[in-house]
Formats: C-alpha cells, structure tokens, sequence
C-alpha cells in the first residue's frame, strides 16, 4: 500500500515547496498572506507541543508559556539590548528551552493529568506575571517598539508588510521539519514514544524518563521561543493577551486534530484551525460557533485525528541475510 | 549440562536477607540465595508467594526494606538504583501481563530495548553525524538479527499491539534480551501459552542460556520449570521455604504440602 506511492513521495516533497514559495506571488492580498503568516507561527507552535504530547505523551496545557516567553525575550534584549532580530532569534529558542526546561521539573514527578493540571496552572502564572510585572513587562499595555528584521545584504527591512515574514516562518517550519524528522527517527525519538506507550517498561529498557522529558520540553520550549521571537517581530508589539488560555487549547487541539505524534497530521491540524475561521467569515456572528461544530464533529467521525500515530517506520533494507539456520 | 564450569562457580547475583513490606504484609520475607553464572534458576511458589514482588526488588521497581542485592562480577549494590540504572548494568526482564508498546512496530520494539547498547544523546540525535548514522545502522541489524532468532523478523514492520498473543510474548523476551543482559528475568513467559507453545519457549529459553545468559525464571507451570531449570528455589507466603535441583524440590515435602500437591507425584 505504502509502496505504491513511492513514486508520488518523491513528488511531492517539490511540489509542495514549489506551492509554498509561489503561495504569496499567485495569491496579491496581503490580507490572505497575513493569515497564512499567523497560520505558519501556529505550526510552529503546533510541531513543538506535538514534541512534547506527540512524542512523549505528557499533556501540556500551558504552551502559551513558552510561546509568550520567546515573544517577551525577543521584545526585552532587543528594546534594552537592541539585540538584531537573527541573534535574537537564537537567544529567543534558547533562553524558552531552559524555561521549559524549568516547567518541566516540579512536572518530573507526576504523570497524565497531574502533570496536565501544573503546566496549566504553570501557563496562567506566565501570562498573570507578564500582566503585573510592570516595570519589566509593562503591564497589561505590553512592550511597544520592537524592531522588525531586517537584512544586512542585500540591505532590506522587513517592515510591516507580511510576504518577507511569509517567507521566514516558513524556512523555519521547513528547517523544524527537518530536525524533527531526524529526532523521529533516533535513539531520543524512539525513547519518547516508548515513554508514550508504557512508561514502566521504557524504564526497564533502561530508558532515562528524566532525560528523555527535559530534551521534550527543552525542544518543545526552543520552538515555541522561535515562533515567539517572530511574532514578537513581526507584531512590533507583545502584550499578554495574545498570550491567553485559549492559545494553549488552539494549539492543543491542531495537534490532537491532525494526529497526535505525526508531523504531517500536525501541520494540517494547525493549518485547517488557522484557516478555518477565515472561511467561515461569511457566516459573522455564527462563526464561532459553526468551528467549534466544525471540530465536535471531526473528532467523532476520526478520533485519532488526521493521521494519527503513523509514525515513519524504521526500515532495514537487509543487503544478505543468512538465514537463522 | 553447565558448559562451563569455572565461570558458575562465581554467583551473578546475590540476595541477602531481602526483606520487602507493604504496611503490616511481608510480602518477601528474609530471602537469601544466589544465582550462578549461566544457569537457569526457576523461582517457583503459589499464587501470592511474593515471587514477583522478589522480581521488583531485583529490577528496582520496588527497593526492599531490608536486605541486600549484589549483582554481576563486581558484586554492584543494586538497593539503589533506578530501574533504568540497573538496566544498564545488564538485568533485563519481561513481565507477567504483556507490556509491549503496541503503537511501534516490533522492530522499533526491540531497538528501544537495545537502548542502553547505544550512545547517541540529545545532540547526536539532533545533528546525526556519521557515528551516530553508524550506530543506527548496527542497532537495526542487530534488533533484525535478535528478530531472526526469535523467528519474527517476517513481522518487523507490523505494530507490535497487532500481534498474535504468543508472539508477542516472544517479543517482549525479544525486546529484554536486546539489551544485552546478562541475567534476564522472565516473569510467568508460558502464562497463557498452549502446549506446543511452551515446547518452542523451552527451546527459546535453551537457546537463550546457550548465548550465555543467565535466566531467572517465575514460572507456575511445572512442566516449563522442570525440565529446564538447574536449581529451583521455592518462595511461600514470602519465605524461601526450599531450594535445590529440580528431582530433590518434586520430592520436598515441605513444597508438595505448600504448593505442588499431587500433581507433582505423577
């Protein structure tokens, strides 16, 4: 079955970057660009929580944290520091992995929904911290004046239009993608989706679940700092209402929606629950309404979302095997 | 039957005065016995005897409240240590209901066993230089062969929940022998097998002990325990209340009157 779309596998991997690099030049309006800028930093968002409820199994309601961390980090070096944007942006995924990193310790000792219930009590001190820390955060009013990116060479700024952000979000969901995939495929991958499976018998395997849950969330924090720093960037603003409760549910439901622990499956969810509401737009005030119906009823008709656990096999490809006598 | 001798005469395992409670039951109750290099030792007892609770003690499930485990060449403490630690050392187990995990396949199964032959970290897994690509390579052959073995390696690539009941009890032995161990414990391996199935597992467990594992074995049934084993050791109501070769622990009476009854006389 898998093997008779091999052909169309190869395929497709162009294609795709070929509709994703013509996206912004077919489609002019700026406003369809814009959207699809959000929509690339929820995938963002969407691959790294899927890294942690993917991959590891640990349910994380508080991912929003980690999002408003890298936008915070990014906003502060950059206004006090007047760190660029491209260093900024390293600081960003590094300093939010280390803040997982931190989330994840008091959550070290729990399992399943105890662990649900710290990260969601973990995301709403974040976002009550940034609305009261007002000499830092400023406050409810948030940070103001972040630099847009810009380019040395050629010397081009970024600005306040979305195409140049269109095309950044997506090299980075492109290069995430590429890392992700390796670590699917890797002692670390396979030790998470063990510990996913049967956490008892993944220790017996001699599986480290301290190791194996810090490198989630530290990876899982780095890309949520990434999605950060360039929503801070692009926003020239962060405030901690784009940081709410509901951030942490969308992208929670993008993961479940597409297929939890499948990289393809993910980026449909995030990708359907971005655009959905666009779509609905013609139906105004029962918009809501319709994709909230939308998404009761693509969880009943396919539980395990899009693509669910298909994970990419390890293949062996033996060159000769003797025989077992 | 022993291959070799100067090696056994050296135990791999070592329990002193294992001593293990849960609120006013003693569930292991002062066991003291060692397992030699390269035999198979069956720990047999009724229903409740605290075999399994033995087991948890040895793997670090469950550290006992008294008593001391030595395991391996060194004689390493095991009190201690964390499942996942003594692992490493090089005890491997299986358990009595199957603990698979069922959405990867059986090969990925068996490479997370092999986990602690592997050195690839939180960096190498991320970057992949070419020694890490290497390992990759010598693990999957080496999960493929261990499959071979365990004549499943036509079921590589199919999930391992989907399964067929006595091959994933092979599996599960499968994905512990992975690792490399040296002493591996198989806690009730025939439970719900048919006749020709436990004839293939005493092979399996023959074939096991020939690569030079040491095999700790919780087995009911004693026609599995029996033939294979080369010294019994009987737990009842926590106390070790015999041990000794197969022929000496059928004609105990302490074990006919705690456990085997009169089927043992047949």
């Amino acid at each position: 079955m898998i093997t008779d779309l091999k052909p169309l596998s190869k395929l497709w991997l162009p294609l795709m970057l070929l509709a994703i690099f013509a996206f912004p030049f077919v489609d002019t309006n700026p406003y369809h660009v814009d959207v699809m800028v959000t929509t690339g930093i929820f995938m963002l968002l969407a691959l790294g929580l899927n890294v942690i409820v993917g991959y590891s199994g640990i349910l994380n309601l508080g991912f929003a944290a980690l999002f408003a961390f890298g936008a915070y980090t990014y906003a502060l070096v950059n206004i006090h520091w007047h760190v660029p944007f491209w260093i900024g942006l390293w600081i960003s995924g590094f300093a939010t992995a280390l803040f997982g990193i931190l989330l994840a310790c008091p959550a070290l000792r729990l399992s399943g929904d105890y662990i649900a219930i710290v990260t969601l009590g973990a995301g709403e001190i974040v976002r009550i911290a940034l609305n009261n820390l007002d000499t830092i955060t400023g406050g409810p009013n948030g940070l103001l004046g972040i630099d847009h990116p810009g380019l040395w060479f050629p010397k081009y700024q970024f600005g306040v239009k979305s195409e140049p952000y269109y095309f950044l979000v997506f090299v980075l969901v492109l290069g995430v993608i590429f890392f992700l995939k390796r670590l699917e495929s890797s002692r670390l991958g396979r030790a998470w989706c063990a510990l996913r499976e049967d956490e008892l018998a993944a220790c017996f395997m001699g599986v480290s679940p301290v190791w194996a849950k810090l490198s989630a969330f530290a990876i899982g924090g780095f890309i949520a700092g990434l999605a950060g720093c360039v929503f801070a960037a692009k926003q020239g603003t962060v405030s901690p209402d784009s940081f709410d409760f509901v951030v942490s549910v969308m992208v929670l439901a993008m993961v479940v929606l597409g297929g939890i622990g499948n990289i393809g499956g993910v980026l449909l969810g995030a990708l359907t629950l971005s655009l959905l509401p666009e779509f609905l737009r013609g139906f105004e005030s029962y918009r809501m309404l319709l994709f909230g119906l939308a998404m009761i009823l693509m969880m009943l008709f396919r539980p395990q979302g899009i693509a669910g656990f298909v994970r990419p096999k390890e293949e062996y490809r033996p060159k000769k095997i003797t025989s077992p006598k | 039957m022993k291959s070799n001798k100067s090696l056994s005469e050296y135990p791999i395992l070592t329990l002193k005065n294992v001593t293990k409670r849960f609120g006013g039951v003693t569930a292991v109750d002062h066991v003291t016995f060692t397992v030699k290099h390269g035999d198979v030792l069956g720990l047999i007892g009724p229903n409740g005897a605290g075999k399994t609770t033995l087991f948890n003690c040895i793997t670090g499930l469950s550290s006992p409240n008294e008593g001391t485990l030595y395991f391996g060449d060194s004689q390493v403490l095991l009190n201690r240590l964390y499942p996942y630690q003594i692992t490493t050392k090089g005890i491997a187990r299986t358990f009595q209901t199957i603990r698979l995990f069922k959405n990867m396949t059986v090969l990925e199964n068996v490479m997370v066993g092999a986990h602690t032959r592997m050195r690839t970290g939180f960096w190498g897994a991320l970057f992949r230089p070419r020694w890490v690509k290497i390992e990759e390579k010598k693990i999957t052959a080496h999960a493929y062969r261990l499959l071979q073995f365990f004549g499943l390696s036509s079921k590589a690539q199919l999930l391992a929940g989907n399964l067929p009941y006595g091959y994933q009890r092979k599996l599960e032995i499968a994905r512990a022998l992975a690792a490399d161990p040296k002493l591996l414990l198989l806690d009730e391996p025939a439970a719900g097998m048919n006749p020709t199935e436990k004839e293939e597992l005493l092979e399996l467990i023959r074939a096991i002990r020939g690569r030079g594992v040491t095999v700790l074995l919780i087995e009911h049934d004693m026609k599995v325990v029996m033939p294979i084993s080369d010294h019994v050791v009987v737990l009842d109501y926590g106390k070790k209340i015999a041990e000794g070769a197969p022929k000496d622990i059928q004609n105990n009476p302490h074990v006919i009157e705690a456990y085997l009854g009169k089927g043992a006389r047949q």
